[in-house]
């Protein structure tokens, strides 16, 4: 019984087809499989492994090493309050002291009714904006504790929600068009990519968000 | 003021549709591909070796010499390194989101010239737009030609995947980053091999080069690698990405001429820094990225010049500069440092794994006001077990440089401050006001 659904799952064979070798498509599945889910199930990393050529324990493996993968629940919404050093020098400890008393919750933990998780980060690479926020990755900043409340009222609302996508959801722009990967090209390998129908998705458009790269930058902007 | 250098990596970021493929093409977009496709790869790869240009990503190996060490074989790759995520660093990410497709023609270029037809470009996975600005791109170069099975007409044929990482500071090391790439743990790999030009991606002989290095190339190609040595001094050719921050009045990122700016210029002058915030005294400043040691007002007259800050013993590294004030707890400062290593640490070795824990904790119970006297010499001998001598540049006793840089904050402090560290011990607490928002 597949877990991703049937559109994942074939967006899930074209990834794979992208790579030399189908394993270097573990963590791009992971992002796929949280686009669908808010975080990494059980049942998602079994597909995954499938898909790839190793065993479950070999993704979750992997996939704990890394900050953004959830091998368990989190909320609709993830804050990542940076505290590393710029940020720390433009206060950014007493924006996340806030968030943890406006929240309720401490870092690490979600509200009661899964709207937010609250979590530190390190350095998100947007110093010129700090202290800076992320929130399911989309950046805001520089935050005042003040600032911290208007954006959670925001995303609570609904407000932002062509900016913010739903956690999990990393990049709404799918790659179009594409050479099938090298490996598949030479032909020589009985590999188990699934050759000529490699990277092959004309028009693919996604439904779940704005569906675009054109929306104004909602990082730095330049001086 | 500072007289303005050529933009080269910068010229079109401040448009509105800068990362649009239209924007590009009317800015003179992929015209430096179309003129390296008219030359040899050997010739392009001479004419990048003639512009002196030095990696942008820390270490600053010239990348003429990366390419010429990449053993000729039928597999090569090519893999650009967008994983930004040195503290404080964060001109590869504005790169991203603002030019994009300046990021996949350099790719293309550096591809041609090193006879490679598959690239992969990692990008790290919190830049959620950049990612959608690279795939983007990525669509558009393809239908417009500029990549595929001709680009651009010629009998070349080049593929560019566009990876996302997930969270892990290390990946920006180049080994770690393969095997991130791999699909594996974000560990970095046992040398030598030293470069990933003789093992690299599954084996295979493999490019490494940084986001703001192959955004360069374009403007070599079509402008000749005369035009670009004409700028800087030395091997410190061409301008550099510099990303400010901390207490100064305007952080942000500066593309400056190599070695003929100061860093007082880049901290005080009104149309780079401004100074720093509410007037108040320089205390310290870190001239490259948390992992250099840092620098007092003594240092403010060095230039923005590779070898003149290696000389004075720390590292231009990944070009970020971040100013600390008189209010600047340097305890404080370098915990929070620590910490990050601590955290980032990968773990497969024990002098990093367990070294960054212990220093972690005994910076915190300093700050705290907990810490005795000999919790100071008790730090430093604690890096020492990590870099033996607590040189610079530092010993290594660990598989990659993540270890040795997490002495250089410690050793600073108990270098420059040893005076505050006591006081945080006598007075049982931190003298210095909490670091509070700016408001207003």
């Amino acid at each position: 019984m597949p877990h991703l659904s049937p559109d994942n799952r074939a967006k899930a064979e074209a990834i794979v087809a992208c790579y030399p070798r189908p394993r270097s498509a573990l963590i791009p599945l992971c992002h796929l499989a949280q686009s669908q889910d808010g975080w990494l199930t059980c049942e998602a990393m079994k597909e995954i492994a499938d898909l790839v050529g190793c065993t479950p324990a070999e993704v979750r493996g992997t996939a704990t090493f890394y900050d953004m993968l959830h091998t368990e629940p989190v909320g609709r919404h993830v804050f990542s309050v940076c505290t590393n050093i710029a940020c720390m020098l433009a206060g950014a400890y007493e924006v996340l002291d806030h968030a943890e008393a406006s929240l309720g919750i401490s870092v690490g933990q979600t509200t009661a009714d899964g709207e937010f998780t609250l979590e530190e980060a390190e350095c998100l690479a947007a110093c010129d904006i700090a202290p800076c926020v992320q929130v399911n990755h989309r950046f805001f900043g520089p935050l005042d504790p003040d600032g911290f409340d208007q954006l959670a009222e925001d995303l609570r609302s609904g407000r932002l929600a062509d900016t913010v996508p739903a956690q999990g959801i990393l990049s709404r722009v799918e790659r179009s068009v594409g050479l099938p990967a090298l490996a598949a090209r030479s032909s020589a390998s009985g590999g188990s990519g699934p050759g000529s129908a490699g990277g092959k998705k004309p028009g693919a458009a996604r439904g779940s968000g704005p569906g675009s790269a054109s929306s104004p930058a909602t990082g730095p902007v330049p001086a | 003021m500072i007289a303005q250098a050529p933009r080269i990596v910068t010229s079109r970021v401040a448009l509105e549709d800068s990362f649009t493929l239209q924007r590009y093409l009317a800015t003179g977009g992929y015209e430096g591909l179309r003129k390296a496709l008219s030359m040899a790869p050997a010739d392009v790869a001479a004419e990048v070796n003639k512009a002196s240009l030095l990696g942008r990503g820390g270490a600053g190996f010239p990348a003429g010499r990366k390419w010429s060490m990449l053993r000729q074989t039928p597999t090569r790759y090519l893999v650009v390194n967008g994983d930004e995520s040195e503290p404080a660093t964060f001109k590869d990410h504005m790169l991203i989101e603002r030019d994009p497709h300046q990021i996949i023609e350099g790719t293309a270029i550096a591809a041609y010239a090193t006879g490679v037809e598959q690239a992969f470009i990692y990008c790290r996975g919190e830049f959620a737009l950049g990612l959608e600005r690279l795939q983007q791109a990525c669509n558009e170069a393809y239908a417009h030609g500029a990549l595929g099975r001709a680009v651009l007409g010629s009998g070349y044929g080049l593929d560019i995947v566009i990876h996302p990482g997930a969270g892990a500071y290390i990946c920006g090391e180049e080994t770690a980053l393969l095997e991130s790439l791999e699909g594996k743990r974000g560990f970095p790999r046992i040398k030598p091999p030293f470069f990933p030009a003789a093992v690299g991606l599954y084996g295979e002989p493999t490019v490494v080069n940084n986001v703001e290095t192959v955004s360069n190339l374009p403007w070599i190609i079509t402008h000749g690698a005369a035009a670009f040595t004409a700028l800087g001094e030395g091997s410190s050719a061409g301008t550099r990405l510099f990303a400010l921050s901390g207490r100064v009045e305007h952080p942000g990122w500066f593309e400056i001429e190599m070695s003929k700016t100061t860093f007082r210029d880049l901290i005080y002058d009104p149309s780079l820094g401004g100074g720093i915030r509410g007037g108040k005294q320089l205390r310290a400043f870190i001239p490259g990225g948390v992992s250099a040691p840092w620098f007092g007002p003594a240092q403010l007259d060095l230039g923005l010049d590779q070898d003149a800050v290696g000389r004075a013993g720390s590292m231009l590294g990944s070009g970020s500069v971040v100013v600390m004030d008189e209010d600047t707890c340097p305890v404080r400062a370098a915990w929070r440092i620590a910490q990050f290593f601590h955290r980032e640490s990968c773990g497969q070795c024990t002098p990093c794994r367990e070294g960054s824990g212990w220093i972690e904790k005994i910076m915190h119970r300093l700050e705290q006001g907990l810490g005795r006297e000999k919790d100071i010499d008790l730090v430093l001998d604690a890096c020492d077990n990590i870099s033996p001598g607590l040189s610079w540049p530092p010993r290594q006793t660990t598989i990659c440089v993540l270890g040795p840089s997490i002495p250089s904050a410690i050793v600073s402090v108990a270098k420059m401050f040893r005076d505050d560290m006591l006081v945080h011990v006598k007075e049982g607490g931190c003298p210095f006001p909490p670091d509070a928002v700016r408001r207003g």
